[in-house]
């Protein structure tokens, strides 16, 4: 690995996040309305008709907030506080701070997305190479169809019919939080079975709706390394089949997975983030859904931030351990 | 001309045998050969087009105007006067589902062709062009596919949440659908620039427009049509999801926005089925249709695909 490579693809990470936090800073300015004064006048308009002083209140919070200030003054503030993670105050829980928030969700989601997708990702790979393999068992072609169809499902949808099935129909599983209510999140074995009884149903709609999506790129990897002289080499050897099987096929098909893996992280979080409202789990999506009902800015901006930083972090580092995964790669520029 | 074979000259003729059975086949014939060949897009287009038909036919059998609330008693479970029951509004669900297919279906199209018409711009641009502004479309597209696109969705939508309509809809979701369009157009572009009859065409003395116009686009038609189905699956899928969230048209009833009505009053938990499970139903039948013409259309463009299906 070369350090140009290291250094373009570092860049290309800030660049990123810069446009990230661009994007959160003009949205709001170019959208009509003040959230200050709508969220003013909301409040007034719950305690009754008294709105004198509204002009006044939302004069001083522009002040406080630094809205009164030159724009280019606003937009380097803005970049030295996004640079700190600091996102200010959430608008509809006042005292709170948008990263304490955030940072009380984000280990659900992450621990709900990270066991799923290694789920998903296992099953799916190993489904998409047996499905190429001669003499695996015929189950496995018959699989791949149902695996397809559901990856055409978005995730919400499937979470949905599932919570019907087995939370409604049948009360296998709990409907929906992160854990029972009343119980104090603490790391006994108790408490984790419960978590686990919780986020069964979400994520089973993830696992079983990205089956389909590994399988297929598995695929077409295998039937290309199946090809391959040393394969044919390592037939004629008489090497057991179990062998040829992982040692040879799999270990040099699955290395544009991890590529996948990279892409597709954020369209699977787009629908993790959906998937988390439908069963009320205590995740950064029901956090979103709740800061959007609340019409809480600051809380939006903060996640949608968070999230993109954490992508993009993975996708840099998944680039970076791509050549030791693979040693025949070298980036050198074209 | 000495040493010239005269007798060949004098060969017998040799009759040409009738070819009967190399005769054009009948468009009957093409068309069931071409069903046999490609079932999936067939069945993908029939799936779509039964949705459409709902769409296009079902507002002559069904007040639309039942799809507004207050205009029947509310939450009835399904019965004769309302085939697919009432919500807590009082919207005739039938009425909901026929006046909110066309607008889910019109989002995903219009947010689709918009992608798609800027991935072609674009796509040409960057592949044909190369150089700096080969770069600069190459960094933004990859970049720009790796961030969660829902989520930026969601930055635009929140900001605007109180006018969305179908259109602006379709406009905050178009803003994104163009990257796969743009990645997959630029790199058949690239492929295509060096070939042999793109070079005859320039030795000919075509101009630019008229290469990009004459020879490319029409070798890219197959490719187009798949990447306007991906997108307009793309963009079915991200409005469903910012519907779910609340951020789609308030006052339409798009099959998301029917989703979102029927969580926020607890549907699920109150055993009114029919008020989630119609537009459930009818957004799978839609994925699948668009999956398999997706499947369909990339076996017809890339014919190497089919052998190893």
């Amino acid at each position: 690995m070369n350090a140009g490579y290291v250094v373009r693809r570092v860049l290309q990470f800030l660049i990123v996040l810069w446009a990230a936090a661009t994007i959160n800073f003009i949205l709001p300015r170019l959208a009509p309305g003040n959230p200050v004064r709508d969220r003013l006048v909301s409040q007034a308009s719950q305690g009754g008709p008294l709105q004198d002083g509204i002009e006044e209140m939302v004069r001083s919070y522009n002040k406080q907030f630094g809205l009164d200030k030159p724009l280019y003054v606003q937009y380097v503030l803005y970049l030295q506080h996004v640079a700190t993670l600091d996102f200010g105050y959430s608008i509809a829980n006042y005292p709170n701070r948008v990263m304490t928030m955030i940072g009380r969700t984000l280990p659900w989601t992450v621990g709900l997305l990270l066991v799923s997708l290694v789920i998903s990702f296992t099953l799916g790979t190993l489904l998409g190479a047996l499905v190429t393999w001669s003499r695996a068992s015929k189950v496995f072609r018959v699989l791949i169809g149902p695996a397809m169809a559901l990856s055409a499902v978005p995730q919400f949808l499937l979470g949905l019919i599932l919570l019907f099935l087995f939370a409604i129909l049948a009360t296998v599983f709990p409907l929906s939080g992160g854990y029972s209510i009343g119980a104090i999140p603490n790391f006994s074995m108790p408490f984790m079975l419960d978590m686990m009884r919780h986020a069964f149903l979400p994520g089973l709609s993830i696992v079983l709706t990205g089956i389909g999506f590994w399988a297929l790129g598995m695929r077409g990897m295998m039937i290309t390394t199946k090809g391959e002289d040393y394969i044919n080499f390592a037939e004629a050897k008489g090497l057991r089949d179990r062998r040829i099987f992982f040692s040879y096929a799999i270990r040099n098909a699955i290395l544009p997975q991890v590529t996948g893996f990279a892409i597709n992280l954020g369209t699977i979080i787009s629908g993790v983030v959906i998937v988390e409202v439908i069963f009320g789990y205590p995740g950064m999506g029901s956090l979103l859904f709740n800061a959007i009902s609340g019409s809480d800015y600051f809380l939006i901006y903060g996640i949608v931030y968070v999230t993109v930083l954490v992508i993009g972090l993975a996708t840099l580092i998944v680039d970076l351990l791509y050549p030791i995964l693979d040693p025949r790669i070298t980036y050198r520029r074209a | 001309m000495t040493g010239l074979p005269t007798d060949l000259l004098e060969a017998p003729s040799i009759p040409a045998p009738e070819l009967t059975i190399f005769r054009e086949r009948t468009p009957t014939e093409a068309i069931a050969a071409f069903c046999r060949r490609n079932p999936q897009t067939v069945i993908g287009l029939a799936m779509i087009a039964t949705l459409l038909l709902i769409g296009i036919v079902g507002p002559l059998f069904v007040n639309t105007n039942d799809a507004d609330p207050l205009s029947a008693l509310p939450a009835q479970s399904p019965s004769r006067t309302y085939p697919l029951g009432t919500d807590d509004q009082g919207r005739d669900l039938l009425a909901a589902m026929v006046a909110g297919l066309p607008d889910t279906l019109r989002i995903g199209f219009l947010a689709g062709a918009i992608g798609l018409g800027i991935g072609i711009i674009l796509g040409f641009l960057s592949g044909y062009l190369g150089g700096p502004v080969d770069a600069v479309v190459r960094i933004a597209v990859d970049t720009l596919l790796t961030i969660p696109g829902l989520l930026i969705l969601i930055t635009i939508a929140a900001s605007i949440k109180t006018f969305i309509s179908v259109n602006t809809m379709a406009l905050v979701i178009a803003s994104l659908a163009w990257r796969q369009p743009t990645r997959i157009i630029r790199a058949q572009v690239l492929t295509m620039r060096e070939r042999a009859y793109v070079q005859v065409a320039r030795r000919s003395g075509m101009n630019t427009l008229e290469i990009i116009g004459r020879e490319l686009l029409p070798n890219l038609f197959p490719f187009l049509a798949a990447s306007f189905v991906g997108a307009v699956f793309g963009a079915i899928l991200f409005s469903i999801g910012l519907e779910a969230l609340g951020l789609g048209p308030q006052n339409q009833p798009t099959l998301g926005m029917t989703i979102y009505w029927s969580l926020r009053f607890g549907a699920l938990l109150r055993g009114m089925w029919w008020w989630w499970m119609p537009p459930i139903v009818v957004l799978v039948v839609l994925f699948f249709g668009l999956l398999l013409l997706t499947i369909g259309l990339d076996e017809i463009a890339n014919p190497r695909l089919r052998r190893t299906a």
